[in-house]
This record gives structure tokens, C-alpha cells and sequence, in this order.
């Protein structure tokens, strides 16, 4: 990025006014809306500002690992869809893209938000596998929050599909949820300069310093964290990054469980 | 054969494969065509009638490079001999190191002391050729690289909307705002002030965008731009000298303002000119 | 001739399409875009360029090119799909591409590109030709010349009774045969851009079916230029 303008990002941020006249800690407009998409098992769409993604749960069966014959499977998929962005190209996916899938993933895995026992089928031969796929069609910054966000409200939304002889009836879908026992919500703290923001643009995204991930339970303990960005983090910095993210994903928390109930 | 009857009415938006004209009374203009005895759009547009002439005025695409255009570039490759700048449309752009400085540039000089990678310029156009190769150049009033600020993206066909009638439109959000402005024909929009003022300056312009088509807009903005600043502004149309002085002081980034250029460039009615920029003579 | 299909199963009426739904700008980053449902297949199109071109051996100085890319989402289909082009995706990108060539004229943007992505969210049927809708309405949005609109449905030939927008339970009714014909048309010129087919039917049947499907796509392409002209309603 053009040095003189992440300069002026940040003058502008010491008087605690973002590009887009928000305050540091503040996000912009958040909707989220379940339920979105009749063939996903379970589906969620997030909209933030001019940020837009659509989560979708797909269920299968499969062999469990050897080292778990007893538990399912869970794994989380993003793709930058070029449609997303001007800068996305088709192709392989980009580190990019393996990253926010994995920090999104790590969230849910690390804090057992699906209690993979109960997707056991038969131990040690079949089990249920569940796919969560997460796409963004309008990218304009905090993929990881929101995602992870859509992904969560995804899986909460998601029924169980019928089975018949250990085979899956796509399309059944019988009235029981998918067993979610917590929910972690990621949030993204980044560092420009000396200043804390939260719930970037893609423009701010671009000035970045370094940021922290932290995904946050209900009781306020943190079940994974990722450092990205070039420049190296302070104790101080840690202590009050993982301060906001905290205060942060108590109001999304509110949000993401009134959509839900809806 | 008949005269033709128009289907459309002016000033109303045209769609492709949309039938204006059925009869051979009209002429097919910018944006429309004939077939047989029809006039179709081909393009998404408002409908201009001008006399017996049919054409659209274009409400979205991206920006074409056109000869003599003031314009934003950003570099994104160091040449041997010049600069090569995105221009915010399908087609690059070179600068050339004759057309870098007006000091003399020896070959093999390290470019970078002029301009560096990511810089943003303000341009002229020079030569456009048919394969779209596009020259530029940084020679020439007004024109120059912008130090500090924000670059924003704007939707090009609205460019002239968001200048105004001799200017008057940036004007009033100068006026307000205290920001200097420069608004590129390509759609790249230059902003530099205080950041609150920035912010303001910022959603006007996208007012205007949104709202181009909107009549009565400039008291529309004119009364947005009092309440967000919370001062009296005038507006620029009841008192041109405060106008030609606000000008004059946005106008400090090119030091080689003559007040010649600066009459010229107020007289202008050419309401595509820059405002922070004179029209050069040609 | 006497027939076993007498009903449809959603109660249709046989030259009835599904519910259309469609609306042009819904992608901010895009230069155009349009999403475009018909019952529940849904296909969203954002178009990029006219744009620089890589690789530059695929650059033609003549003209600009158009390039599709059509994929649908993990979980847009009862079973979840496999992320990434397959052989069928990257078929239909390039019939997709030469349904929308032919009202194309990009010969003002040499050796640049105009990138059309089209993201299926749900499919029930009918998805390369919701995708082709879209994408008409998107290229439109985006401002680039086209002499018309391009719309596109799937002709259902079932048991010898034709029907129009076959969805995914029509798709699969045994016992009789059923074929299906997506198609795509210049709505004032009735030139096809896109003719495929797969079941079994007589000659007759495509006849027929064509000369049925021209009103039903004439109507979906008003609403394709509805789509665009109410995103500038004041």
C-alpha cells in the first residue's frame, strides 16, 4: 500500500476517526438471516456493511479416523470466489483463503462447538461427516469474523438427514439438530500504527500492521487465536487486543443469538 | 413511411434490445442502432433526444481513455524509460521521461527520486492509439503528484455531476469541508483534509453519485453539507470571488498557478474540467 | 396421441414457468451483477472489465473476449459438490459463453477481457439457464454494448406433452420418457444461442417446443430489463 495513504490512515485514526467516519471499536451494521438455502442441511447469510456471505452445511457419511473410530468429522471450506472481489482470480485456492478456513475451523474444532461423539454411527465404520462451506459473494474485509459467524449460525440452523441402511437420504431431513454445545465467536483485532480497529474494510485490511484473532466462549475463555501481519506484537498489545476482542464478541454474541431465535 | 413515433420518453432509462423508435423519423446515436425500420438500445443508459437524434448518456461502465482527459494514475511498474500507471480502466497507461519533469532526465537516472511505485498522479492524457495504448503525461498545470490523502473510487460517467457547472459543485463541498479535492476523469477522486471533513466530503460525493439524477441536487447537498458540518456554507454560484479564493487555496499543491490560467479555468462552462486543475491551453 | 402425463407435479400449467425473481446490482465490487431465481434455483452473475487480460497469448487484438465461469456452490445441490471447475462446470461455462457471444460487441476494448462469474447458491433444475439470465443482466449493468438481452429456459418434453422450465422432480419421473432442452434465444431476433439436449423425443417435439418457449422467453426478458431499470426507479 501506498505509503503517504496508510500515513494518513493512520493520522486520522490518532483522532479516532476511521476512513469511513466510525469509531475504532465499532462495527459497521451487522444482519444475519438462517435458513437461507432449501438443499443446504443447514445455511446462514451474513451481511456487514458491504461485506456479504452465504454459509451452507452439507452433510455426508464416511469412515471415521483410525485414531477416532468413535467421532465424526468436521471440516471447514472457504474460497475467495473471484465474483467476491476484483483482486480474486479463479484458480487454486489462495493462502488467503486457507487461512481464514482454518482459523474459522480451528474456532470451532478447538472449543468442541459440535460434539463430534454424537455423529458417531457405528464405531470404527460409519460416521457422520459434516461439511461447512463458507462463501463470500461481496468481500469488502473481516472475512474471519463473519464467516466464522455464518458458520456458526449455519451449524445452529442445521437439521440431521434421514439414513436407511447406513446410507444418507439426501434430501430427509428429520426434525433433530446437529449437537452444538457453545458457540465461539472470532474476533479480529487489528493493529495500524498505534491503534486498535475493529470489523476492517477491505482498504483498511490493506494498512495493516498485524492483527489478532481471538475466538471467545460464553464464558468469556478463549478457545483459539491467530496472529497474522508483518509486524511483531507487544505484551501490551496482546493484553489489550484479546481486551477488545472479548468486549466485541459479548455484542456479536447478542446479535448472532437474536437472529437465531427469530 | 412514417415519421416514427417515439416509444421512450426523454431522460428515461433505456435497457438493451429496448425498442425506442418504430419508423425512419429519428437518427440512431451513442448507444442505440437501427434494424430495419426500429431504433434499439444497446446499451443501459438515459435517453437523449436531441432533435431527430436518438442517443444514451451512459450510467455505468468503466473508464475509457480519451485524449486530453485529466486524470489519476497510480504507478505500478518502473520502465526503463518512464512509469506505467493503472488508470482504473481496462488499459494502462506510460509516462515517459520526457514527459516526466520539466528538468531534463538522463537515461539510466533513478526513477524512483521522481516517482515511485504506488504513487498517485494527476495526468493528461497525450495519445490515445486504436490498440489503446495510452501515453500520459505529468507536464503541464495542475498537474502533479499527490502527497498525503485519500484515493476513492467513483463511478466515471458521474464525474461531471460531482465537478458541477464551472466547478461549483466540488466548490460547495470545499467550501464546507475545507478538503482539497481532485476529481479524475477516470474516476479516481483525490481527498485531503481534516478527517471528519474527509468523512463529510466523502458521503457527499457519493450522495451525488447515487443521486446524479436527482433534480434539485445541489440544495439538496448544499442543506446535507450545513447540517454534517454545522456551519453556514455559501453557495458557490452567490459569491464567485470567495469561490476563486477557495479555489485559490485549494490550489497550493501546484505552485505553478498563474492567474491567467486561473480566470480560464473559472470561465470555463466545460463542466468535465477539474477543478483543481487549470485548463491548459491547448 | 394419448398420454400417461396429464398433471404436473407442482400443479403448473404445461407453458408455465416457476416464480422469477430477478434484480440487478446486488454485488457492490462488481462492475454489473444480477442474481436471477426461478423456483428455487438461484444463480447470482458479477461481471469484471472490460479488464487487462492474462495470459497475454490469450489477448486478441481485434477485439475484447468474454469469459464465463459457471460453478456451483458446495451446497447448492442435495449433494454437496465438490469445490473447484469440473468437467461439467467448465462445459457449461463455455456454451454459456456462446449463448452471450453472439449480442456481445466488445471490438472497442482490445486485448482486454470481460470476466462473467456465476455462483449457483441453490439449484432445483435449470441451472445454466438461470445462470445465462443472470449473466444477460449483469453484462447489461456493467455497460456493455449488446444489441439485446439473452434469456434462457429448459423445454420439457415429457411423455410427448411439452412443458415449460422442467424442474427437478420433472427431471426424474420414470416410467415415461422425458427429455430435457435447455435453450437460449435473442428474444427480438429468435435466434438460438443455446440448444442442448438429453432424454428421448421426436423431432416434432423440439418443433413444437420452440415455437412455445419464444413468448415464454420474450416475458422473461422484460423481466431481465425490469430487473435493470428498477435499480435506477426513483
Amino acid at each position: 500500500m501506498n505509503q503517504d495513504i496508510k500515513n494518513h490512515i493512520n493520522e486520522a485514526l490518532k483522532k479516532g476517526v476511521r476512513l469511513d467516519g466510525r469509531k475504532k471499536d465499532e462495527y459497521r451494521k451487522l444482519e444475519i438471516e438462517v435458513g437461507v438455502i432449501a438443499t443446504a442441511e443447514g445455511s446462514a447469510r451474513v451481511k456487514c456493511g458491504d461485506t456479504e456471505i452465504i454459509a451452507g452445511i452439507k452433510l455426508s457419511t464416511g469412515t471415521p479416523y483410525p485414531d477416532s473410530p468413535d467421532s465424526g468429522v468436521m471440516m471447514v471450506g472457504t474460497e475467495l470466489l473471484p465474483m467476491a472481489n476484483p483482486e480474486f482470480e479463479s484458480g487454486p485456492p489462495r493462502i488467503e483463503s486457507i487461512e481464514t478456513a482454518r482459523v474459522i475451523d480451528r474456532g470451532i474444532r478447538e472449543s468442541k462447538t459440535i460434539d463430534t461423539k454424537k455423529l458417531c454411527i457405528e464405531k470404527g465404520e460409519l460416521v457422520w461427516m459434516v461439511m461447512v462451506d463458507v462463501l463470500p459473494l461481496n468481500h469488502d474485509g473481516n472475512l474471519i469474523d463473519l464467516g466464522g459467524l455464518a458458520a456458526l449460525a449455519a451449524l445452529k440452523n442445521a437439521k440431521m438427514v434421514e439414513l436407511k441402511d447406513g446410507k444418507p437420504l439426501f434430501g430427509k431431513r428429520t426434525k433433530e439438530n446437529l449437537p452444538v454445545s457453545c458457540m465461539p465467536i472470532p474476533v479480529t483485532v487489528l493493529k495500524i500504527g498505534d491503534n486498535l480497529i475493529v470489523d476492517p474494510t477491505h482498504e483498511e485490511e490493506k494498512a495493516v500492521d498485524a492483527r489478532l484473532t481471538v475466538s471467545v466462549l460464553e464464558d468469556n475463555t478463549i478457545c483459539a487465536m491467530q496472529k497474522g501481519g508483518d509486524s511483531p506484537l507487544s505484551e501490551k498489545d496482546i493484553n489489550d487486543m484479546v481486551d477488545l476482542a472479548i468486549k466485541k464478541s459479548q455484542e456479536l454474541r447478542k446479535i448472532l443469538n437474536e437472529a437465531l431465535a427469530k | 413511411m412514417s415519421d416514427g413515433k417515439l416509444l421512450v420518453k426523454d431522460k428515461e432509462v433505456v435497457v438493451p434490445g429496448e425498442v425506442l423508435v418504430k419508423g425512419m423519423g429519428f437518427l440512431p446515436g451513442y448507444g442505440t442502432y437501427r434494424k430495419e425500420d426500429e431504433i434499439i438500445a444497446n446499451r443501459l443508459g438515459l435517453l437523449t433526444v436531441d432533435g431527430k437524434v436518438l442517443k444514451t448518456v451512459p450510467l455505468s461502465g468503466r473508464y475509457m481513455p480519451k485524449r486530453n482527459d485529466i486524470i489519476i494514475g497510480n504507478v505500478i511498474d518502473i520502465l526503463m524509460s518512464g512509469w506505467r500507471l493503472d488508470t482504473n480502466s481496462p488499459y494502462s497507461a506510460v509516462l515517459p521521461l520526457k514527459d516526466a519533469s520539466f528538468n531534463y532526465i538522463e537515461k539510466g537516472a533513478d526513477l524512483t527520486r521522481y516517482f515511485e511505485l504506488d504513487d498517485y498522479i494527476v495526468l493528461k492524457v497525450t495519445n490515445v492509439t486504436s490498440q489503446k495504448l495510452v501515453d500520459v503525461t505529468c507536464k503541464g498545470p495542475g498537474l502533479h503528484k499527490l502527497r498525503g490523502g485519500r484515493i476513492i473510487l467513483v463511478n466515471t460517467h458521474k464525474v461531471p455531476r460531482i465537478i458541477g457547472k464551472k466547478g461549483s459543485m466540488v466548490s460547495l463541498i470545499k467550501n464546507a469541508t475545507g478538503c482539497k479535492i481532485t476529481v479524475g476523469q477516470n474516476g479516481m477522486a483525490w481527498i485531503s483534509g481534516e478527517p471528519e471533513m474527509e468523512v463529510i466530503a466523502v458521503n457527499t460525493i457519493k450522495m451525488i453519485e447515487e443521486q446524479s439524477h436527482v433534480s434539485g441536487l445541489t440544495d439538496k447537498i448544499h442543506a446535507y453539507l450545513e447540517k454534517a458540518t454545522g456551519k453556514k456554507v455559501a453557495l458557490a454560484e452567490d459569491k464567485p470571488d470567495n469561490e476563486m479564493k477557495e479555489v485559490n487555496k485549494t490550489e497550493s499543491s501546484s505552485k505553478a498557478a498563474d492567474s491567467k490560467n486561473q480566470k480560464d479555468f473559472l470561465k470555463s462552462r466545460d463542466s468535465e474540467s477539474l477543478t483543481n486543475i487549470k485548463k491548459p491551453k491547448e | 396421441m394419448s398420454s400417461k402425463f396429464t398433471k404436473r407435479p407442482d400443479g403448473r400449467k404445461f407453458d408455465e414457468t416457476r416464480k422469477i425473481e430477478a434484480k440487478a446490482g446486488v454485488i457492490k465490487k462488481a462492475d454489473g451483477s444480477a442474481y436471477f431465481k426461478i423456483g428455487k434455483t438461484t444463480a447470482y452473475a458479477a461481471v469484471y472489465g472490460p479488464r487487462e487480460l492474462h495470459p497475454r497469448h490469450m489477448q486478441d487484438p481485434k477485439t475484447g473476449i468474454l469469459r464465463c465461469n459457471y460453478n456451483m456452490m458446495p451446497f447448492s445441490s442435495e449433494e454437496r459438490v465438490r469445490p473447484g471447475p469440473s468437467r461439467r462446470s467448465k462445459e457449461i461455462s463455455m456454451v454459456t459463453e456462446k449463448a452471450l457471444g453472439p449480442v456481445m460487441d466488445l471490438k472497442d476494448y482490445p486485448n482486454a477481457v470481460v470476466d462473467v462469474f456465476i455462483e449457483l447458491t441453490e439449484t432445483d433444475a435449470g441451472s445454466r439457464c438461470a445462470g445465462i439470465c443472470a449473466a444477460a443482466i449483469a453484462l447489461a449493468d456493467a455497460g456493455v454494448t449488446m444489441k439485446d438481452m439473452v434469456s434462457a429456459i429448459s423445454i420439457g418434453v415429457i411423455d410427448n406433452n411439452i412443458v415449460m422450465d422442467l424442474d427437478g422432480e420433472e427431471e426424474h419421473i420414470e416410467d415415461v420418457f422425458v427429455a430435457d432442452i435447455p435453450i437460449a434465444m435473442v428474444p427480438s431476433t429468435g435466434e438460438i444461442t443455446l440448444l442442448q439436449m438429453d432424454g428421448r423425443m421426436t423431432k416434432e417435439n423440439l418443433l413444437e417446443g420452440i415455437k412455445m418457449v419464444k413468448p415464454v422467453l420474450k416475458n422473461i426478458a422484460e423481466i431481465q430489463r425490469k430487473a435493470l431499470k428498477d435499480k435506477y426507479k426513483r
